[in-house]
């Protein structure tokens, strides 16, 4: 009869604390941050790797956190929505850009894709509608049909650049 | 209200309130956005209790077998498990759900489980609960389920023929509704048309929403009271209260019912009441909490799909001028194997029979079905969506066959701007419209002119281009004395929902809503319009998230689907503030020592018009009611609660059953689309070049969340023509059961969507507005209508909803072949 099985101890960090945790070999990295960790900002929606709802950031990389397990991220650095925004109450240009275009409406896909976003606003500051739509290809939303996150990444690119200049 | 003619009294005065302006109208940001950006939300899955057990059901992988035995023994003896639960238990344990169908149907015995028999793959036949999902998971495999298999029947058609297997052998047949709705004098029409336009077959294919959040519910017996705790996403509460209480036994005041942050619904989460009943039994046999979430495949293979529907038999009647009588047809409905919001879907599409037509003459020949596939339930456009197809495609085949502009066909027999409001012919009130302006304005939105060139430029280049027009319907508000019209014997009629406003201790404004959004912003409409008629701004309103039964207000008919909110819950917003404003208004007067009519709201401030510096705050208001009540006259203290509940009614009256005519929706929300597809004709494959919608919805309290239903509804309807279908075998596998063969429309699929405005006010609303969120399916109509117009001459006609890649590629291939096309014209 399979039981939790083997546990390995994990160290990683995890929007900025360190944790050392013993947790069962099969546990997903997904379980992990949400229940173990608490962080129910990261969300399951499919499974397979597929929709993305789980997205989070390892070591600057976006990645579906239900494809990996959580002993695969031992010495990493992993970022959730959490670690977004000042405090409780502040939100992330990124995070204010999808709130003033409506970028967003059951809230169920959004902190993977505000992380999505906030991969790409770094690698590419300046993306086109293409390149946008390319990047939100592994993130499914089933409520906005996608226009209005094209444009809130497009206002916060902007906003960024307004920034910087 | 009367017609042109002056003669009918539709809904009688309806009063509109003149309060509505300062905030209704303006799109203010989302009150729930903040806390949904952080990863705040509080959706089912990050809910907990103590001592909870987690579940994982065992499911049939045969879609129609007799189970011969169960045996748990093995997943029992493993440590960490904490109960199991078979069907054969619940046979016993739960009478079969309240069946809305009238017998035969209604004699189905439904179960929260599979009971002697499995009916479709994926029904579940038996449940562990254990200290944790994967454990459950483990045990689960433990469990050895013996299984006959039974010869299957996927077929909606072939089901009621003699020789089909029956699934419900307490029916004796797998019809489920059979009833014919008959219009006009469509046999007249046809014996007196100039041509008749006969086409043979269409079909509208299986797929659903898939809210990206499965089912999912955290549920507690409690053996104390008595009370079992649903804290879950189900979208329409009280509709699941009305099957889960009668079959296990609870008193509505024994069921708490909550959910606040829901992940999507789409109406997929209204038929979740059978998990829900069985996770009740598990909790009150274990003694402890019990918490479910799906997985994506049981989700997609056995949470509920939209509905399948084939149209036979077509004949439609049309003048030389190009008019349009009307058409006859035999509808056949696919419900899947257990009926669980149907056979409702029965008589919902009779909300919109003509469509946006001035068809007079109709016949529909209805027959719903069984088959060995997950039952059906609502999914956004639900019923109407079917037939909107349906006479979508018929213009457009009439306007090819006969040599009519598809353009002009369309203004020449829509109803007319001036004929609102204008009865149909099952005795419906299209409240107001104006689709010629919307399909003017679509077709600017695309250039048409400019993609029409475009295609004649393209001709021997290997793509086609196609430009595709889809008008529909978003009726909203129903009357749910339509079920009436299905079961005589139905005790339902009417609408309503329920709100509270009151002013709280400290002066703070407090509503509470029956209503259970998925994404809605009902935090943000509710409090513009409370802002409204309080005179503050909505910052200072606190509409409480999501639903709380125990907690909040609500009628029968509470929860959120059917496209009414902006009518429903904001007509009970509104005159819920309304009283809390005039009880406002009396203790401010008599603190002020003026008049009523001397007094108005301000910034927060109950004051006198001519005299603003004599001002009391809200909270002055409260205090003085709640803990300095001495000072007030005693009369006065009796006669104000701060604490105002309304139920908003709509003025129907019960529909009839014998001649199935009625109002059966208050209002009209209208959709007019238009694309530009290119056909590849090396493989088939579809692009979209441009796409437009123009949707029309009275009344926006919130433009920027109205464009947002827009867009999503639209690209459901895209996803829904192009890439999601549901698959079965002949052997009833679901074959395409993960997003990763169930493909979902990503960010690439779903274009860039120009979104046009239309604004025509419902006269039957207290705010103007019209229900609106579901899109009547326009992009299904739209993107066949424009494969076909990218076709070659000679072609077969687009018959299905869904058109991937390979079937265009047939009926690329099908002008070659000069074979049937699937439909015939008949001239005098």
């Amino acid at each position: 009869m399979a039981t939790e099985g083997a546990v390995h101890m994990v160290d990683l960090k995890v929007n900025g604390v360190a944790h050392s945790v013993a947790v069962p070999a099969r546990r997903l990295l997904v379980h992990f941050i949400r229940e173990t960790l608490g962080l129910r900002g990261t969300h399951i929606g499919c499974d397979t790797g597929n929709c993305g709802a789980c997205s989070v950031i390892c070591d600057g990389q976006l990645i579906k956190s239900c494809m990996m397990l959580a002993v695969g991220a031992d010495g990493c650095e992993i970022e959730t929505i959490e670690s977004l925004g000042e405090g409780a109450d502040g939100l992330d240009p990124i995070q204010e850009a999808f709130r003033e275009h409506h970028g967003l409406q059951c809230g169920y896909c959004t902190p993977g894709i505000v992380l999505n976003a906030k991969t790409l606003l770094a690698e590419n500051p300046h993306p086109t509608e293409a390149e946008i739509r390319r990047a939100l290809k592994g993130n499914i939303c089933r409520c906005t049909g996608y226009v209005n996150i094209v444009r809130s990444i497009e206002a916060a690119a902007e906003a960024q650049g307004s920034v910087r200049a | 209200m009367s017609t042109p003619s002056g003669e009918t009294t539709y809904y009688g005065e309806v009063e509109q309130s003149e309060r509505l302006g300062a905030w209704s109208g303006k799109s203010v940001p989302r009150k729930e956005d903040k806390r949904l950006l952080k990863g705040q939300g509080a959706f089912v899955d990050d809910l907990w209790m103590h001592r909870q057990g987690h579940v994982h059901f065992v499911r049939s992988p045969h879609a129609h077998a007799r189970i011969i035995s169960i045996e748990v023994s093995r997943a029992e003896a493993v440590p960490g498990v904490y109960a199991t639960l078979t069907g054969e238990e619940v046979g016993e344990l739960q009478q079969p759900f309240f069946q809305m169908a009238p017998e035969p149907a209604g004699l189905m015995r439904d179960y929260c489980m599979a009971v002697g028999k499995a009916r479709y793959m994926g029904e579940p036949v038996a449940a562990v609960l254990a200290e944790s999902a994967e454990l459950a998971r483990d045990a689960a495999a433990l469990i050895e389920v013996v299984y006959e298999p039974l010869e299957v029947i996927v077929d909606g058609i072939a089901t009621i023929e003699r020789q089909a297997p029956v699934l419900h052998e307490e029916i004796g047949s797998n019809v489920a509704w059979h009833g014919v709705y008959d219009y006009g004098d469509v046999d007249w029409a046809l014996e007196h048309a100039d041509h008749v336009v006969r086409i043979d077959r269409l079909h509208f294919h299986r797929f659903s929403s898939t809210p990206l959040e499965t089912t999912g519910a955290l549920v507690n017996w409690d053996p104390g009271t008595g009370v079992v705790e649903f804290r879950s996403n189900n979208q329409m509460p009280m509709f699941a209260a009305m099957f889960i209480g009668p079959a296990i036994g609870l008193g509505i005041d024994h069921m708490q019912f909550s959910s606040q942050d829901i992940g999507g619904g789409f109406g997929i989460k209204i038929t979740s009441y059978t998990y829900l009943t069985a996770l009740a039994l598990l909790s009150r046999k274990a003694g402890r909490p019990v918490k479910w979430s799906e997985s994506r495949w049981e989700h997609l293979a056995a949470s509920a799909h939209g509905n399948e529907r084939t149209f036979l038999d077509i004949e439609v009647p049309v003048m030389s001028d190009g008019t349009i009588l009307g058409f006859k047809v035999r509808a056949f409905d696919d419900a899947g194997a257990y009926l669980r919001y149907e056979p409702l879907g029965a008589v919902i599409w009779s909300q919109v029979v003509p469509g946006n037509y001035r068809f007079k003459h109709i016949r529909v020949d209805y027959t719903e079905t069984l088959t060995n596939k997950c039952p059906v339930g609502p999914n956004r456009g639900y019923s109407r969506l079917q037939h909107l197809w349906l006479i979508e495609r018929i213009v457009d085949i009439v306007a090819k066959e006969l040599g009519f502009d598809r353009v002009a066909l369309r203004k020449l027999n829509y109803v007319q701007p001036e004929e609102f409001p204008y009865e149909t012919p099952n005795g419906c009130v299209y409240d107001s419209g104006d689709y010629p302006a919307m399909l003017e304005q679509a077709l600017e939105l695309i250039d048409y002119e400019g993609a029409r060139a475009r295609q004649l430029a393209g001709a021997g280049s290997g793509k086609r281009i196609g430009i595709g027009i889809g008008s529909t319907l978003d009726s909203g508000t129903n009357n749910f004395g339509q079920s009436r019209i299905i079961n005589s014997a139905l005790p339902f009629s009417g609408n309503g929902e329920a709100a509270v406003v009151r002013l709280d201790l400290y002066g703070e404004i407090t509503v509470t809503i029956g209503t259970s959004p998925q994404g809605q912003g009902h935090e943000t409409t509710a409090a513009q319009v409370t802002a409204d008629i309080l005179g503050c701004s909505p910052d200072l309103v606190h509409v409480v998230a999501g639903y709380n039964k125990a907690a909040n207000t609500y009628v029968g008919f509470s929860g959120t689907y059917a496209s009414q909110f902006a009518v429903t819950g904001l007509g009970a917003v509104m005159g819920a503030a309304e009283r809390l404003r005039g009880e406002i208004v009396k203790v401010g007067a008599c603190m002020l020592g003026a008049e009523e009519s001397d007094i108005e709201l301000a910034d927060g401030f109950v004051r006198l018009a001519a005299n603003p510096e004599a001002a009391i705050p809200f909270i002055g208001i409260a205090a003085t009611v709640f803990a300095n009540v001495a000072e007030l006259p005693g009369e006065l203290a009796d006669s104000v609660t701060l604490n105002c509940r309304y139920v908003y009614r709509p003025p129907f009256t019960v529909p009839d059953h014998e001649t199935k005519r009625g109002k059966l929706t208050l209002t009209y929300a209208s959709q007019v689309h238009a694309a530009v597809v290119e056909l590849d004709e090396e493989t088939g494959q579809v692009t979209i070049l441009d796409y437009a919608a123009v949707d029309e919805c009275g009344r926006k309290v919130n433009p920027k969340i109205v464009e947002g239903q827009v867009h999503g509804a639209t690209g459901h309807g895209i996803g829904a023509a192009l890439y999601e279908t549901f698959e079965y075998d002949s052997d009833g596998q679901l074959l395409n059961s993960t997003f990763g063969d169930y493909h979902a429309a990503t960010s690439l699929d779903v274009p860039h969507i120009a979104t046009g405005e239309v604004e025509c006010p419902s006269p039957f609303t207290p705010n103007g507005a019209k229900g609106m969120g579901e899109g009547g399916g326009a992009p299904l109509s739209t993107i066949a209508s424009a494969i076909e117009d990218a076709l070659p001459p000679g072609a077969h006609v687009v018959y299905d909803s869904h058109n991937n890649a390979e079937r265009v590629y047939e009926l690329l291939r099908s002008a070659a072949a000069a074979g049937p096309r699937g439909v015939e014209v008949i001239s005098r």
